[in-house]
């Protein structure tokens, strides 16, 4: 099957002479949800900008559906629809007028009954005549979304869809995210809510200083790079960890009062069984035990603190 | 070709126009009719006839001119100096349409708000002053090559301007001057020898002097020359847009 994007040595030299992408490699199937993780100034708003036409790349290539980006222009951006990280709106327009604007400008007849159907969807069919300067926050990120699916993508760009958003709508949005989804469209999601990312996406990429340090899916990610930990609760606080334990992955936590032991999930022994009964043999009691995965912001953090 | 793009732009454009039409409209209107009403009525009365044609009705072409030169640009300047400031710039960007499209939509939409106020004020003036207009397919074709050429220029005013004070520069401290001196309220015939040969580098008496001669058969240059000045003009911004576009200058980092 035609990925729905493939990226070949891409790489974006600004005039100032920042270099914002570094020979980026990529391909983002269709149908699937790839979450694209980065620190800001990363490049990620960059990459976006160059699938999508607005910035022009120094070298490298891009195709949409197997159509060139610059060769094609016309048949990939078609496929497109882009929801940017600004509130950029016409502000003086209606609801209504602006995805329909959207819907021509890509090259599509007039739908009404899609239009209809898409701010419904966003719960903004009650505000079709309202203008947008009139609207909130929240309805203004909805335009936009409508206004990128005005004209039927089938590849959706979400860059930092509910920053500054409330948790009732982010929940709105990764549902909306997860329909689409079903319908088959192709959604690259950037955010800076590690959470969101770790919801929605099926596959992971994280860029830093230009560079795509990571791909993968996020599954493999989560098993690869989270370590899973115990931590035993003491009964009575220790000085340090005993050396009758000292060829273990132990840390005592700082107030003396737990045990924190590492280990690897898939592995054939995790240890723990042998560490309890040891516990029990040097006379530590226990009042309380929990294990603990490390979530994809954990992971994320560690990633770009080691590049 | 992306018909529904420039369809939709085109609309978006002359929306803005009905929506503010005491500023696109009225104002310009009202503005030139007093024009019309100072020096065609009241001091044109007591101004003597300049080459057999009345002065109330001589300085008709160049008001209208005056009027279509700073509004298409300023028409076409806004259309798309707009979404660069809102930042809606990036639809337009990620969009399937080519520069030829874009500058359809927009410098179209200009061209058409300008020819309507040009004949608006043609409309008006025939309140004020008697004339008749000799070549009327000339005089609409002037009209509506003079909007278009310089809606296109205006767009590329808009593409240029960072911020709203540039938007109003050229109009203001180039046009307007050439307007006043490239003879809309007299015949270039009238002045000493230097400054007639001084007036032939000035681009605007060119297409002063061609109007004029679509109403009343007289002009100060060959209308071949006015007709050729227009569409080098035209061919001339076309020529700079398409280069912008294929740059990206201005639009793209």
């Amino acid at each position: 099957m035609q990925p729905a994007i493939n990226i070949e040595a891409l790489t974006k030299t600004y005039r100032s002479g920042l270099e914002a992408l570094k020979a980026i490699d990529l391909t983002i199937a269709q149908g699937e949800i790839f979450g694209l993780l980065g620190p800001n100034g990363a490049g990620k708003t960059t990459l976006i900008s160059i699938i999508c036409g607005i910035v022009t790349p120094s070298s490298g290539r891009v195709s949409v559906g197997g159509c060139d980006v610059v060769a094609q222009y016309r048949a990939a951006r078609a496929k497109i629809g882009l929801v940017p990280q600004e509130l950029s709106t016409d502000t003086f327009e209606t609801v209504w007028a602006t995805v329909r604007f959207s819907r021509g400008l890509f090259g599509k007849p007039p739908n009404p009954a899609h239009l209809e159907a898409v701010l419904r969807d966003l719960s903004l069919w009650d505000k079709r005549d309202s203008k947008i300067m009139t609207l909130s926050g929240g309805m203004k990120r909805r335009v936009l979304v409508a206004k990128a699916l005005a004209h039927e993508p089938e590849i959706l760009f979400l860059d930092e869809p509910t920053a500054g958003v409330d948790v009732e709508l982010r929940r709105g949005m990764w549902g909306l995210v997860r329909r689409l989804r079903d319908r088959g469209v192709t959604i690259i999601l950037t955010t800076h809510y590690l959470e969101e990312a770790e919801e929605m996406a099926d596959r992971i990429g994280v860029i830093n200083k230009g560079q795509l340090i990571l791909v993968e899916d996020k599954a493999t990610i989560m098993q690869r790079f989270g370590a899973k930990q115990l931590t035993l609760h003491l009964m009575h606080p220790l000085d340090a960890i005993p050396a009758a334990l000292a060829d273990l992955p132990l840390v005592l936590s700082e107030d003396r009062h737990a045990l924190i032991y590492t280990f690897d999930q898939h592995a054939e022994r995790t240890g723990i069984a042998a560490l309890l009964q040891r516990l029990r043999e040097l006379g530590i009691g226990y009042r309380d035990l929990h294990t603990h995965e490390s979530s994809l912001e954990e992971i994320f953090v560690d990633l770009i603190r080691e590049r | 070709m992306n018909w529904h793009a420039i369809r939709q732009i085109y609309r978006f454009e002359m929306s803005r126009t009905f929506r503010t039409v005491t500023q696109s409209i009225a104002s310009p209107v009202l503005s030139t009719s007093l024009y019309f009403v100072v020096f065609g009525s009241a001091i044109g009365s007591r101004v003597g006839a300049i080459d057999g044609i009345s002065y109330g009705a001589f300085i008709i072409p160049g008001l209208v001119m005056m009027s279509l030169l700073s509004e298409s640009i300023s028409n076409a300047a806004f259309g798309i100096y707009m979404p660069k400031w809102s930042g809606t710039i990036f639809e337009l960007l990620s969009a399937p349409v080519s520069a030829f499209e874009v500058v359809a939509g927009y410098v179209g939409a200009a061209a058409t708000k300008s020819v309507m106020l040009g004949l608006l004020i043609l409309a008006t003036a025939r309140l004020f002053v008697d004339y008749q207009i000799a070549h009327p397919v000339m005089m609409v074709c002037f009209l509506a090559l003079t909007a278009l050429s310089f809606s296109l220029f205006g767009f590329m005013i808009g593409l240029w301007a960072d911020d709203f004070q540039k938007l109003q520069l050229i109009p203001l401290m180039v046009i307007a001057p050439l307007t006043f001196l490239g003879g809309a309220f007299y015949s270039i015939k009238m002045l000493p020898p230097l400054w007639q040969q001084i007036s032939l580098f000035n681009p605007v008496m060119y297409l002063i002097s061609g109007f004029r001669w679509s109403f009343f058969d007289v002009s100060d240059v060959n209308i071949v020359l006015s007709f050729s000045a227009i569409v080098a003009t035209m061919l001339l911004c076309l020529t700079l847009i398409w280069l912008i576009f294929k740059t990206g200058w201005k639009l793209k980092n």
